[in-house]
C-alpha cells in the first residue's frame, strides 16, 4: 500500500511539486538564513573581538573599571605565568597579551627640531611574523605602505595620520608616553609601515608597536594591560565564555584592585544586550518563517485535498476506511516533507557553505561605515543549521496535511454517487 | 437456509429534510434478493434508485426500517464496519467511471485487493484474471486517459469484480456509453453473473439495460410499483 501511495506521489507531479517546492524553498531559506545570521553576527562580534576585547579579556579589576581609559598604570603583572595558567585551564582558547597606551609622537625636521606633535592611541602586541596577532590584526591586509616591523624599535602608524604628517616608511619619530609608575618615557622609533583598518575610530590615530619594545619603554617587564583570549574555532561562544569567566574569577578572588578579572566579550565590549537581541531576533525570524511556511503548506494541503476530492471519494466507496485514507495522506505528507526538507537543507547548506568559504564582498557598501564589520560577509554553518529547516519543514508539511486531511472524516459516503455523476 | 436471501429490506424509508417539509425518497420498500440475481431498479429520474442502491451498498443509512446485507444490519454498522462490508463484499460501478487517473489500468484494478491486504503474487494473478474477464488484459499498463469510455467502464467492472464480491451495484452504468459499448459491458456482466454467480443490481432507465434484466423492479416516487421476473431479451437486433 505504501508503495502504491508513493507511486501516486511521484506520478502526480501537480499535486506533489507545489508542496515539494514550498518545503524545499522554505527550508532552504531557513537554513541559509540561519547560516547567514550566524555568520554576520560572528563577523560583527569577531571584529570587535579581534581589535578590542577578544572573546575573553583578562585585565586588572581596576583596569576593567577604567574601561577604555585604562592606562599602563593599571596593567597586569606576571603575564607569562598568568597566560600559562589560562592556556592550561582553557585549552580551547588561545591567549595573547596587549598593552594599550596613550602618548604623543614627536616628528623632527631635518635639523632634529620638533616639526609636529600629535597624540596617538597606541597598541602594543606581539608583532612577530608567524605570531597569532599577525592573523588577528590581519597585518598583511591592513598594511598600506612599507613593511611589518622586523627589528626592534620599529612601529606601524595609521596611514591617515602619516599622510597628514607627511611621514614615509623609514622616517624617524619619537614616542612620548608615561611609564607604569607615572614617570615620563621617551623612545625613538622608525616608521616601518602605515596601516588602515578601515575603521574611522581606529584610523584617526592608531600606532602599533611590538609589545617587547613597549615593555622596555614603559618599564613593565612582564606586564600587559590585557590578555585577550580567542576561541580556537574562531567563533564566539557566549555561554562557554560566561562559564569560563565565572570559573576563572572564582579562582582569583583577592579583593585587590590589581587582581585579574576575566570578562566575556558581552561584558567587556558592552555588547551583551546586542548579543541577546541578535539571539532573540534570530529565533524570532526563524519562528516567523517557519509559521509562515506551515500556513502555506496547510493551504497547499487544503488545495490538495480539494483536487483529490474525487479520488478520496472513490477510495471511500471502494471500502477504504476514513482512518486509513487519513493515514495514507499523512504518509504522503511525510514523504513529500522528507524529500522537500532534504532538498531544501541541501540547497540552504550549499548556499551557506558557499558564503562560508567564498563570502560576499561588501567592502563597496561599507566604505564609509564606522561599524566594526568585516568587508566580507560570511555565513557559518553550525550543527543546528542541519536541523533548523529540516525538522520544521517536515513538521509543517505533516501539520498542514494533518489539519487539511481531517476533511476526509467529514465526507458523507451517501453523497459520493451524486458527486461522481457531476 | 438462513442466507436464502443475500439482501433484504424491511419497510425501508428514507426522508430528506426539505426546508420545513420533508421529502420522502423511499417509502416502505420491502425487497429481497437471492444470490446470483441479475436484477435492476427501474424508474424515472428522482424515483429513488440511487438512494436505494446507496443504502444497500452501506454508503447511506435508512431513516427507518432495516436492511440486511449478508446477514449484517447495515443501519447499525459503524462507519468502519460499513467500510469493511463494502471492501469485502460489495463492488460498485458508477455512471461516470471514476478510475484513479494517476494509476495504470492494472493498478486501478489492483486497488481493492490492496486494501484487502492480498499478497502480491495473488494480486497479480487475480487482477489479470479480472482484466481477462473484461477483455482488457493487454491494456494493463495504460492510463485511464488513454482509454475510451467503454474501455474505462470495463476497467471499472474489473475493479468491481476483482475481489469476487457477493454483490455488484451498478448505478446507471451505461448512461455515458454508446449502444455498442453498452451492449459490450452488459454482455460482460451477464457472463460474470453466470460464471461467478455474482449478484447484480442495476439502477437504470436505459432500455438496453432493461432488456438484459431477469428481474425488473419498478420504482415510482420512492415506492415499488412492480417487481417482475422476466426472460431477458438481450441485444436489440
Ligand atoms: N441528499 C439529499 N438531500 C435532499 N434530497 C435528496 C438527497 N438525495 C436525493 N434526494 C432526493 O431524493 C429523491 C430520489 O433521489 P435519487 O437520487 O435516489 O433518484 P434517482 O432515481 O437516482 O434519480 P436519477 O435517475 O436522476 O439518478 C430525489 O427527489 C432527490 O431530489
Ligand atoms: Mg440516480
Amino acid at each position: 500500500m505504501i508503495k502504491f501511495i508513493f507511486r501516486g506521489v511521484l506520478r502526480d507531479r501537480t499535486r506533489t511539486l507545489f508542496p515539494f517546492l514550498t518545503v524545499a524553498i522554505g527550508v532552504g531559506l531557513a537554513v541559509f538564513l540561519d547560516a547567514y545570521l550566524r555568520g554576520t553576527t560572528d563577523s560583527m562580534f569577531n571584529t570587535t573581538a579581534r581589535l578590542v576585547c577578544g572573546h575573553l579579556m583578562v585585565t586588572t579589576s581596576a583596569g576593567a573599571h577604567a574601561g577604555e581609559y585604562a592606562t599602563p598604570e593599571l596593567a597586569l603583572l606576571d603575564v607569562t605565568p598568568r597566560q600559562q595558567e589560562l592556556e592550561n585551564s582553557y585549552p580551547e582558547v588561545v591567549w595573547t597579551p596587549r598593552i594599550r597606551f596613550g602618548g604623543i609622537i614627536d616628528i623632527p625636521d631635518s635639523t632634529g627640531m620638533t616639526r609636529a606633535q600629535v597624540p596617538v592611541s597606541g597598541m602594543a602586541v606581539d608583532l612577530s611574523p608567524g605570531g597569532i596577532e599577525h592573523k588577528l590584526l590581519r597585518l598583511d591586509r591592513i598594511l598600506v605602505r612599507g613593511k611589518t616591523p622586523r627589528n626592534t624599535k620599529q612601529i606601524l602608524l595609521s596611514e591617515q595620520l602619516s599622510q597628514r604628517l607627511g611621514l614615509n616608511p623609514g622616517d624617524r619619530l619619537t614616542l612620548i608616553t608615561m611609564t607604569a609608575d607615572g614617570g615620563m618615557a621617551i623612545a625613538d622609533f622608525t616608521l616601518a609601515g602605515t596601516i588602515r583598518f578601515g575603521i574611522t575610530a581606529l584610523d584617526r590615530s592608531v600606532l602599533l608597536d611590538s609589545i617587547a619594545d613597549l615593555r622596555q619603554t614603559l618599564g613593565l617587564p612582564d606586564g600587559a594591560t590585557e590578555i585577550l583570549g580567542f576561541f580556537k574555532n574562531g567563533v564566539y561562544n557566549d555561554r562557554r565564555a560566561i562559564n569560563i569567566s565565572r570559573h576563572y574569577n572564582a579562582r582569583h578572588t583577592h579583593p585587590d584592585e590589581f587582581s585579574p578579572l576575566l570578562r566575556p566579550l558581552r561584558e567587556a565590549s558592552g555588547m551583551g544586550q546586542l548579543i541577546d537581541i541578535v539571539a532573540n531576533a534570530t529565533g524570532l525570524i526563524l519562528t516567523i518563517f517557519i509559521i509562515a511556511m506551515a500556513v502555506v503548506l496547510w493551504n497547499a494541503g487544503l488545495i490538495n485535498s480539494l483536487r483529490r476530492y474525487n479520488e478520496i471519494g472513490i477510495r471511500l466507496a471502494l471500502g477504504e476506511s476514513s482512518r486509513d485514507i487519513y493515514l495514507s495522506l499523512l504518509a504522503e505528507a511525510f514523504f513529500i516533507g522528507l524529500l522537500g526538507s532534504t532538498a531544501g537543507t541541501l540547497l540552504g547548506l550549499g548556499a551557506g557553505f558557499y558564503m562560508q568559504r567564498v563570502g560576499l564582498n561588501i567592502s563597496g557598501m561599507m566604505r564609509n561605515a564606522t561599524v566594526l564589520i568585516d568587508d566580507v560577509l560570511r555565513a557559518r554553518i553550525a550543527p543546528v543549521t542541519f536541523f533548523i529547516g529540516f525538522i520544521p519543514g517536515l513538521f509543517a508539511t505533516l501539520l498542514g496535511n494533518a489539519i487539511s486531511g481531517l476533511a476526509v472524516f467529514r465526507r458523507q459516503t451517501a453523497q459520493l454517487t451524486k458527486e461522481f455523476s457531476e | 437456509m438462513a442466507d436464502e436471501y443475500i439482501i433484504e429490506t424491511f419497510d425501508l424509508i428514507k426522508r430528506y429534510p426539505m426546508g420545513r417539509q420533508e421529502l420522502v425518497a423511499l417509502k416502505k420498500v420491502n425487497l429481497k434478493f437471492r444470490r446470483g440475481e441479475f436484477s435492476g431498479v427501474i424508474g424515472p429520474s428522482g424515483s429513488g434508485k440511487t438512494t436505494l442502491l446507496n443504502i444497500i451498498g452501506s454508503l447511506d443509512t435508512p431513516s427507518s426500517g432495516s436492511v440486511v446485507v449478508l446477514g449484517e444490519k447495515v443501519e447499525t454498522l459503524t462507519p468502519y464496519r460499513s467500510a469493511q462490508l463494502r471492501r469485502r463484499h460489495i463492488g460498485f460501478i458508477f455512471q461516470t467511471f471514476n478510475l484513479l487517473p494517476v494509476y495504470t489500468v492494472f493498478e486501478n484494478v489492483e486497488f481493492p485487493l490492496l486494501i484487502l491486504k492480498v499478497p502480491p503474487a495473488e494480486r497479480r494473478q487475480r487482477v489479470m484474471a479480472a482484466l481477462e474477464w473484461v477483455g482488457l488484459a493487454d491494456r494493463e499498463k495504460s492510463r485511464p486517459n488513454q482509454l475510451s469510455g467503454g474501455e474505462s467502464q470495463r476497467v471499472a467492472i474489473a475493479r468491481a469484480i476483482v475481489k469476487q464480491p457477493a454483490i455488484v451495484l451498478a448505478d446507471e452504468p451505461t448512461a455515458n456509453l454508446d449502444a455498442e459499448n453498452s451492449y459490450h459491458i452488459l454482455d460482460t456482466m451477464v457472463k460474470i453473473n453466470q460464471e461467478l454467480g455474482t449478484t447484480f443490481i442495476f439502477s437504470t432507465h436505459d432500455e438496453k439495460v432493461i432488456r438484459y434484466l431477469r428481474r425488473k423492479i419498478k420504482l415510482l416516487d420512492g415506492a415499488v410499483v412492480a417487481d417482475k421476473h422476466a426472460q431477458p431479451s438481450g441485444r436489440e437486433t
